[in-house]
């Protein structure tokens, strides 16, 4: 073959060894190195390193592969690898492997510095030079900055400046970021400019774990490859939707982070529109990546908030409380809060999708922390039978049908209905029935951390929001935002307990309920 | 635990599984699929228990196997040992040594066990049938798995497969090498992106493994594939490049060398027969690239 035909084909070659009907084949990762900012911070060492052994584990990772740590820490290459098998053995899924981790370790190197300092970030592309050259990563390098937003500009400057954020020809740099992506439109649209202007749109892997979670994927699943569900999701079925996600933890050690952001800007506006997404929108022309981001786009972008928001939403704020038999400090008297914080840390509001699959269908999210117990659900509530051909009392038990998509703990579906109640009189009484994943398939579900990092070192965006989806997002709650700034506190609620009663009072106005998760 | 019962019939047995299961406290309904056994001889049972158990984790199965057990005795009779619990791993084991008249039956006598609307696996430990799908088990399974690897000749075990194929057929030597296909092909996603010329496969002569890999290679290049007995190795042929993977024959360890790149090492252990199951058990559709891989032997050079 000619130099210039081989050069005319390099974009659309064809490996012939692959072939998309051979479901067996694994997909590994090609020859790459992933450095980890932050790396002596919590989530890289509880989820980030852990997964990527996780992936090696599986055989998901290339053999040609380095891991390289930048933090201000005096360490060496060695000490670095100690730490991370620290982490490793503490933190991973899959059992502890040596002949596994000896590969690992080869390629763990460390670049000690600060955001600030030009000569660590020449260090890191020094460092990366040589992993090329020694390790064959062949110039694919994934940065995955696990570090405080303040720090990004920083960061991406550094990595501009150092000549490692620019795409060349035939390898990648890719850049990670998690939430926050900003704290309300204008941020995260300065944000999403700073990072682009470093990184082109398409190199930017913007992690919502929840989008890498087994069951959130099985949404699509269960609308989209099976016939019974489809014909009632919409809102000539069902009343409304419910979508929560409770934590029973408190805030103890958080407040840098929290004080000020409060439930609905850290997790309404990221998981939880994700997950509306997911179950609001239309069917996909396909499961492309692009094609699936139109459609989310499409349905964030009819969605808004129904008004009036006093009497749509409601915010709280956990007060001291048994939980679980301890009892908890409330949110004023946790380390870190100021005693007038009027930080929310629950959050429930009112969302309307204006499709016509969905119009009328008020979509009730909530979240919270110390709450109940800890569970994310999305429940779509029924309407109830149009006509019921029993006596009033034989139907008192009967509520309306629901449809439970478990995303955590005990991940599964729950489909809840009336049953005749074993007797000689005719008593209707709600049952469920129950898929759990557990049951069905025995071998444990990979990490949404797994997921995530191989899908940014093959390149594959489709669980990944972008620009648009962030944005579109903030526009929906910045509204409500606004409003809880301007009007009033946040209501007390008892840690251990589902919230005000602010938010039961939220629904009860259109005479609902919402479940007790 | 563990339950024989001697000299007993299909209903019986069901009646046992029932009650075992309201003891131990497993639950049919979980089950993904019933896993047919039908080893040749009892050197094979254990072990071939052994890995439906471990694969059972990833597809919990009931698991039954029937074996022939005394051909030649004038009355028929059925032995059935029932595993349940601890001794099952997630699963259930139904052993059923078939005698006299009744050894020629197994499929009639399996039909009772299977699980209902879940799919049937059948899977031959070391001597399988010519043709899995006209064999009265095989007519029963959505899926067949054969093991050449065990066969008496495994390469020509190997080479008989296409005559006998049906799809929904499989073999384990095809899923122990699913982990090299990967690397290869992730190797050749990389750049010079220049088409393979040659190739060659070499191994040790009794590992119908690589005759199907040799297949496969030469069911998807244009160029001569050679399988040699020799050191353990896969050798890709390009214009400016040739990507080796080898291994030490009994090493855990394989190294992967590109022409002007450094070596990279990585873990490639050969993998055993429980690992093999439980891919050869995740999709149950026909597999086309086996396929087509059992008709590139054909085209293989052997030196």
């Amino acid at each position: 073959m000619s130099p210039a035909r081989g050069a005319a084909s390099a974009a659309q070659w064809q490996n012939p060894l692959r072939d998309k009907r051979d479901k067996r084949l694994p997909r590994i990762a090609g020859p790459c190195a992933v450095v980890i900012f932050g790396v002596t911070g919590d989530l890289a060492r509880k989820k980030v390193v852990p997964a990527i052994y996780d992936l090696a584990n599986r055989g998901l990772l290339p053999p040609m592969f380095a891991l390289v740590g930048f933090a201000r820490r005096e360490w060496t290459d060695e000490d670095f690898a100690n730490e991370v098998l620290k982490d490793v053995k503490e933190h991973s899924r899959t059992p502890f492997r040596q002949a596994i981790w000896d590969r690992l370790a080869e390629g763990c190197r460390f670049v000690q510095g600060t955001f600030d300092d030009d000569t660590a970030f020449g260090q890191l592309a020094e460092t990366l030079e040589k992993l090329d050259a020694e390790r064959g990563t062949g110039g694919n390098h994934a940065f995955y900055l696990a570090i405080p937003p303040k720090n990004f500009p920083a960061v991406l400057e550094q990595l501009h400046k150092a000549d490692l954020a620019h795409p060349q020809e035939d390898h990648w740099n890719r850049v990670v970021i998690e939430k926050p992506f900003g704290h309300d439109l204008d941020s995260a649209r300065e944000l999403n400019q700073l990072v682009n202007t470093v990184f082109p749109e398409e190199s930017v892997f913007r992690i919502d774990h929840y989008l890498g979670k087994e069951t959130v994927q099985n949404i699509m699943a269960l609308r989209f490859a099976n016939q019974l569900f489809d014909p009632i999701w919409n809102s000539h079925h069902v009343d409304h939707v419910q979508i929560t996600m409770a934590e029973d933890i408190g805030l103890g050690g958080r407040g840098g982070y929290y004080d000020g952001i409060g439930a609905a800007r850290d997790v309404i506006q990221n998981h939880l529109m994700q997950l509306l997404a997911l179950t609001a929108m239309e069917e996909p022309v396909s499961f492309h990546p692009s094609e699936l981001q139109t459609e989310k786009i499409k349905v964030l972008s009819a969605v808004q908030l129904a008004q009036p928001l006093d009497e749509t939403s409601s915010r709280g704020q956990y007060t001291a409380g048994w939980q679980g038999g301890e009892h908890v400090v409330g949110l004023l008297d946790e380390e870190g809060f100021s005693k007038d914080s009027s930080t929310e840390t629950f959050a429930a509001i009112t969302l309307e999708v204006d499709t016509r699959r969905w119009a009328g269908v008020p979509f009730y999210l909530r979240t919270g922390k110390r709450l109940g117990r800890r569970v994310t659900e999305i429940a779509l509530v029924f309407k109830r039978a149009p006509h019921l051909p029993f006596d009033a009392t034989m139907t008192d038990e009967l509520g309306a049908n629901a449809l439970v998509i478990r995303v955590q703990p005990d991940e599964g579906i729950t489909l809840r209905f009336g049953s005749k109640v074993p007797d000689s009189t005719m008593e209707v009484r709600d049952v469920n029935m129950d898929f759990s994943y557990g049951s069905a398939f025995a071998e444990e579900s990979p990490e949404a951390y797994e997921r995530l990092i191989l899908d940014v070192l093959l390149g594959e965006p489709s669980l990944f929001p972008v620009n648009a989806e962030v944005e579109f997002s903030w526009e929906i709650l910045d509204p409500v935002l606004d409003h809880w700034a301007e009007h009033g506190k946040p209501d007390p609620y008892e840690a251990g307990t589902w919230g005000p009663a602010s938010a039961f009072e939220m629904l009860r106005r259109t005479g609902r309920e919402w479940r007790r998760p | 635990m563990i339950v024989e019962l001697p000299g007993t019939s299909a209903t019986a047995i069901n009646k046992k599984l029932d009650e075992l299961r309201e003891q131990s406290g497993a639950v049919t309904l979980g089950r993904v699929l019933t896993l047919v056994i039908a080893p040749g001889s009892d050197l094979v049972l254990e072990e071939s228990i052994e890995a439906a158990i471990a694969a059972g984790h990833e597809h919990p199965s009931r698991v039954i196997v029937v074996m022939t057990g005394d051909a030649d005795a004038a009355e028929a009779r059925l032995d059935a040992q029932l595993r349940a619990g601890g001794d099952s791993g997630a699963g259930e084991v139904v052993v059923l040594r078939l005698s006299g008249p009744l050894a020629g039956h197994n499929s009639s006598v399996v039909v009772p066990f299977l699980l209902p609307d879940i799919p049937v696996v059948a899977w031959w430990p070391d001597i399988a049938p010519a043709m899995p799908a006209q064999d009265p088990l095989g007519q029963l399974a959505l899926r067949r798995i054969t093991d050449a690897t065990n066969g008496a000749d495994p390469l020509a075990c190997i080479k008989s497969r296409l005559r006998g194929y049906t799809p929904g057929d499989t073999d384990l030597a095809w899923s122990r090498i699913t982990y090299w296909r990967a690397l290869l092909t992730s190797a050749i996603d990389q750049p010079p992106h220049e088409p393979i010329t040659s190739a060659l496969v070499s191994g040790l002569k009794t590992e119908p493994a690589l005759d199907v890999l040799a297949g496969w290679l030469a069911s998807r290049i244009d160029g001569p594939v050679r399988r040699a007995v020799g050191e353990l190795k896969v050798e890709l042929v390009r214009n400016s490049e040739t990507v080796t993977l080898r291994r030490p024959q009994e090493g855990a360890t394989a190294t992967l060398s590109r022409t002007a790149k450094p070596d990279a090492l990585v873990p490639l252990q050969r993998r055993d027969t429980p690992e093999c199951l439980a891919e050869d058990l995740r999709r149950l559709d026909a597999d086309a690239i086996y396929f087509s891989a059992l008709e590139g032997i054909d085209r293989v050079e052997y030196l």
